[in-house]
């Protein structure tokens, strides 16, 4: 993306006017390039469904967004506290953009805890939409506020509203037999109407969606309905916001586009491999936060044979999926750190076993529980080497919601031609997130060749362990086919009858090709791409859900004329093989990561090169000024 | 899957695979084996059909030496394995193999889970009271004060009971065999394949190593008559060398009778192995040596819908509802923008 300062700019123009169009209402029309937007307030006050309605709101209106979701782990703490604040951020703009920006053009606090915990992020001179009637004692005091922050001056270097919303919500569902509690609940339509003014967007969506989600409770509908209208036209009548925003469409390029969350593009790809390989989809998973959309989105599309197995726990949702892959058909499982760590024994039978497995490691803050709801990419070490035994396996990561698409059936492709068990990183910041999706023909979908051999009745004995020369993949033999009966197991196997061996050379044989062939999956997979000069000063090498931060980051400092180059990992083991070539042409390589410097010691010990690492735990990604700030940093 | 109508004849000895058997001399797996051979012999089931699935111990080894096909898995996971297994290939002939340690300590959770989904297969579960392979420790069904590697002064925890546990999860078909007791065992494991649904066999097992004689009271030939049941559908409770002892209920609980002197037969407990409730199963578990003779046979034969029926008819339903999946359609779920 380029930046966010379009509002900034913008405000500047607003004084001056000079764009400013005359709308039916008299109020100034102002084309940006793109604003950000959170919403933010209790856990309880439906922030995450006025993110996600202004979010399709703006896809339709043809804008590139970017959101980024930031929820508690708690369903529902103590209400008006800080810890129970949940808020959504939506970047769009009229260009291609990748990340959900930095700090925010729009503000939108519902309580005082939401102001006190998100103010920070606002911009100066961003506007600040607060609901004045939660500014109350007891609000205030549970947000740590001494004083009524609205009126008494500290917020005036922002372009305060503050709205009686809860009031005029209250107003606006008269006469429907709602209860207080049931019209405070149609706040944050109130908070999406002002919102979809400020912003010039179409109510439409919302009403269908109303329509679909509240058609069988039709008060509700209506309520709803009415607050929404409600916060559009105190937008159009009030004083004091004297202009409203339009962004155009983006010039995408050229195709039909939906948008899509990491975990539902995950989920679609998981579909269309097992279609692609002619095979049955079967998800073993147990719900852990951020993967468990994952098995939402799946059970709900069983017509694609599909089987979702919601397992007693980790380590049966893992072996499950193994039975799905030793019978022949496509096992899956799916889960985050804590499960991946119980479910390493098992992968290590897969390893053994030499079966197809997809593994999908939705990461979050650790160690132990860590931060559920927040992100992180601090697995990757553990799904490299956190099994025992000499236990590679190939490791990929999504760079992006849309991405899961691809990358998960680069995953399985990668599983199937090797017999493999395969890992696939995403994390939180991708699971949640959402952007734009070109949506795919599917014709034109690579399809995922698999061969079983076939049926014999010539009396040989069948060689589980006979292997193809090129990529040391052993034949997958589909229980039930006749005269390819055969054992396989956890124990060490001999090489080609694949009997249980404890032969000292046999050993080191075996874990030489459980190796090698890990390592040949390099022939097969793409040349690593760089983006900006293949040679020069300062690379910026990173991987998984830091690609918006990193490509926007280094895009807008070559803009700058500085000397950087880009390169994004999809593929963690093995490393693409020219990696080490163009490592080798520059002078100095940047990794910034979401974790203490995991990659960084991969590619430190594989290439025996110095690189400067940029570590964040905060639970938060990076924002684009902090990977640019480094980069100016190193260049300086 | 083959195609043929008419299944080739095979004899156990087709059913053997090439690699020697490890057990110790004198180990019970031996007779389950040879029996297992022998039934599969005699099942309308072609060879390929067949898959073994096996966790971590002696009895997890069984997969090694059956010519079929097979998973020797890790510590405790066999039911979970053959769950993914069969709910993918319903047609494949599931049978799980477990001890005491690998189904009811580290693989318990997968154990009452697999149970009361009621999936189509066969548990068999060897017990020896031990730990085996590891040399020696006690086991979650040694009893209280046993002796072992681990235990010097004597178990502390109170033994579990695994057909307590089958039934407490209201286990579709629950049995007891015993490994010397050659044709009862291959008749057990023949109604077990024969069940449509989990069917949990416990198999005691002796261990000639580690803990020889442990179940000496129920073999031995002058004991077994007395501290052992038969247990026969629609039959009453009798027991003892002159078969004249019987079980009845004294209120909730059973007690031991003498017939004659005015108890008859007909005071007795009839068995009922179809019966809806487990109950009557689970006080049949509960009777334990040496207060009362332990049953064996079939405490609890009874239909309930199956896993894998049930998660492939959700397929089929939803194929009858919306088609067999069209990704065109699946793609543009949602709301959708053209930029041309």
């Amino acid at each position: 993306m380029r930046d966010n300062d379009a509002n900034s700019d913008s405000a500047k123009e607003e004084s001056t006017a000079t764009m400013a169009t005359t709308t039916k209402s008299e109020k100034a029309l102002l084309s940006i390039e793109g604003a950000t937007v959170r919403f933010c307030g209790d856990s309880g006050d439906g922030m995450q469904l006025a993110g996600n309605q202004l979010t399709s709101t703006s896809a339709l209106a043809g804008n590139d967004v970017a959101t980024f979701p930031d929820f508690p782990a708690e369903i529902r703490a103590p209400r008006g506290t800080k810890a129970g604040v949940s808020g959504f951020q939506i970047h769009f703009a009229s260009k291609e953009i990748f990340t959900p920006g930095d700090r925010v053009d729009a503000l939108v606090a519902m309580n005082p805890a939401a102001l006190s915990t998100n103010l920070a992020d606002l911009k100066e001179h961003g506007i600040l939409i607060v609901n004045k009637d939660a500014f109350e004692s007891k609000g205030l005091a549970q947000a740590g506020y001494q004083e009524n922050p609205i009126g008494d001056g500290s917020l005036e270097k922002y372009r305060l509203h503050a709205v009686e919303m809860t009031t005029m919500t209250r107003t606006a569902v008269e006469g429907l037999g709602l209860s207080v509690k049931e019209a405070d609940r149609c706040r944050n339509f109130f908070a999406m109407g002002l919102v979809f003014w400020l912003y010039d967007r179409s109510l439409d969506p919302t009403l269908r969606y109303i329509d679909q989600k509240f058609g069988k409770r039709p008060g509700v509908a209506e309520a709803n309905r009415r607050a929404l209208k409600a916060g559009y036209h105190y937008g159009e009548t009030v004083e004091g916001i004297a202009t409203r925003f339009h962004v155009d469409p983006a010039r995408l390029p050229p195709g039909t586009y939906r948008n899509v969350m990491g975990n539902t593009a995950l989920a679609l790809g998981m579909i269309a491999a097992a279609q692609l390989s002619n095979k049955r989809l079967f998800l073993g998973a147990y719900p852990i936060t951020p993967a468990s959309d994952i098995l939402h989105e799946l059970t709900r599309h069983k017509q694609f044979d599909v089987l979702t197995f919601q397992a007693e726990d980790e380590i049966a949702a893992v072996t499950a999926a193994i039975g799905a892959s030793f019978a022949g058909e496509m096992g899956v499982t799916a889960s985050s750190g804590p499960g991946i760590a119980l479910k390493a024994e098992a992968m290590g039978l897969a390893v053994m076993t030499e079966l197809p497995l997809l593994v999908i490691n939705v990461q979050r803050g650790g160690p132990s529980t860590g931060l559920p709801t927040k992100t992180e990419q601090a697995d990757l070490l553990q799904v490299m080497f956190g099994r025992n035994g000499e236990c590679p396996l190939p490791v990929l990561a999504a760079r992006s919601p849309a991405d899961c698409f691809d990358a998960v059936q680069e995953a399985w492709r990668i599983a199937v031609r090797f017999m493999t068990p395969v890992v696939l990183l995403s994390d939180g910041y991708i699971a949640n997130g959402s952007e734009p999706w070109r949506i795919p023909d599917p014709d034109g979908l690579r399809r995922i060749a698999v061969e079983h051999p076939a049926a014999r009745d010539n009396g040989e004995p069948f060689m589980p362990y006979a292997r193809d020369e090129q990529r040391l993949a052993r034949p997958w033999a589909k229980p039930g086919t006749k005269g390819l009966m055969h054992r396989i197991g956890g124990l060490e196997k001999q090489d080609v009858t694949g009997n249980v061996s404890y032969d000292p050379d046999n050993h080191q044989r075996m874990v030489s090709i459980r190796a090698e062939k890990v390592a040949r999956i390099a022939q097969d997979i793409p040349l690593q791409a760089v983006q900006g000069p293949d040679s020069g000063k300062l690379l910026v090498l990173s991987w998984g859900g830091t690609y918006g931060a990193c490509a926007t980051a280094v895009h807008q400092a070559r803009a700058a004329g500085k000397s950087v180059a880009h390169c994004h990992l999809r593929y963690l083991n093995p490393f693409p093989r020219n990696l080490r070539e163009i490592l080798s042409n520059f002078d100095r390589i940047l990794i910034p990561e979401l974790n203490m410097g995991q990659l960084r010691k991969l590619i430190q010990a594989e290439y025996v090169i110095k690189a400067v690492g940029f570590p964040k735990v905060q639970g938060k990604p990076f924002s684009v000024i902090e990977v640019l700030e480094k980069i100016e940093e190193l260049l300086s | 899957m083959s195609t043929d109508t008419t299944l080739p004849v095979l004899k156990p000895a087709n059913y053997a695979s090439d690699q020697d058997v490890r057990w110790c001399p004198g180990c019970g797996d031996y007779s389950i084996l040879a029996q297992m051979k022998k039934i599969m012999a005699s099942l309308a089931i072609p060879q390929e059909q067949l898959v073994f699935i096996s966790g971590i111990g002696c009895s997890s080894r069984f997969p090694y030496y059956m010519n079929t096909y097979g998973v020797h898995a890790i510590h405790g996971r066999a039911p979970a394995v053959a769950t993914g297994l069969k709910s993918v290939r319903p047609d494949l002939s599931v049978w799980v193999i477990t001890g005491d340690g690998d189904a009811l300590s580290i693989g318990g959770n997968h154990l009452i889970h697999a149970i009361r989904r009621n999936l189509d297969i066969n548990i068999v579960l060897f017990n020896n009271r031990i730990y085996g392979l590891t040399k020696g420790q006690y086991s979650p069904t040694s009893p209280l004060g046993q002796i072992t590697k681990s235990t010097p002064m004597g178990a502390i925890d109170n033994p579990l009971h695994p057909l307590s546990i089958a039934i407490g999860c209201e286990a579709t078909f629950v049995a007891r065999t015993i490994d010397v007791n050659i044709k009862h065992l291959g008749e057990t494991l023949r109604r077990a394949a024969e069940h449509r649904g989990t069917a949990f066999v416990e198999v005691y097992q002796n261990c000639p190593v580690f803990n020889d004689a442990a179940w000496d009271y129920a073999t031995d030939r002058d004991s077994k008559s007395d501290s052992t049941i038969q247990l026969e559908h629609g039959k009453p409770l009798i027991f003892g060398k002159n078969r004249d002892r019987g079980i009845r209920l004294s209120g909730m609980d059973p007690e031991v009778v003498t017939l004659g002197k005015g108890i008859t037969e007909d005071d007795l407990l009839f068995h009922d192995e179809q019966s809806p409730e487990p109950s009557l199963a689970y006080l049949l578990s509960r009777m334990r040596h040496p207060e009362f003779p332990e049953p064996i046979g079939v405490f609890r034969a009874v239909d309930r819908p199956r896993y894998e029926v049930l998660i492939n008819e959700q397929v089929a339903h939803a194929r009858k509802e919306r088609g067999n999946g069209d990704l065109e359609a699946l793609f543009r779920g949602g709301e959708t923008w053209s930029v041309s």
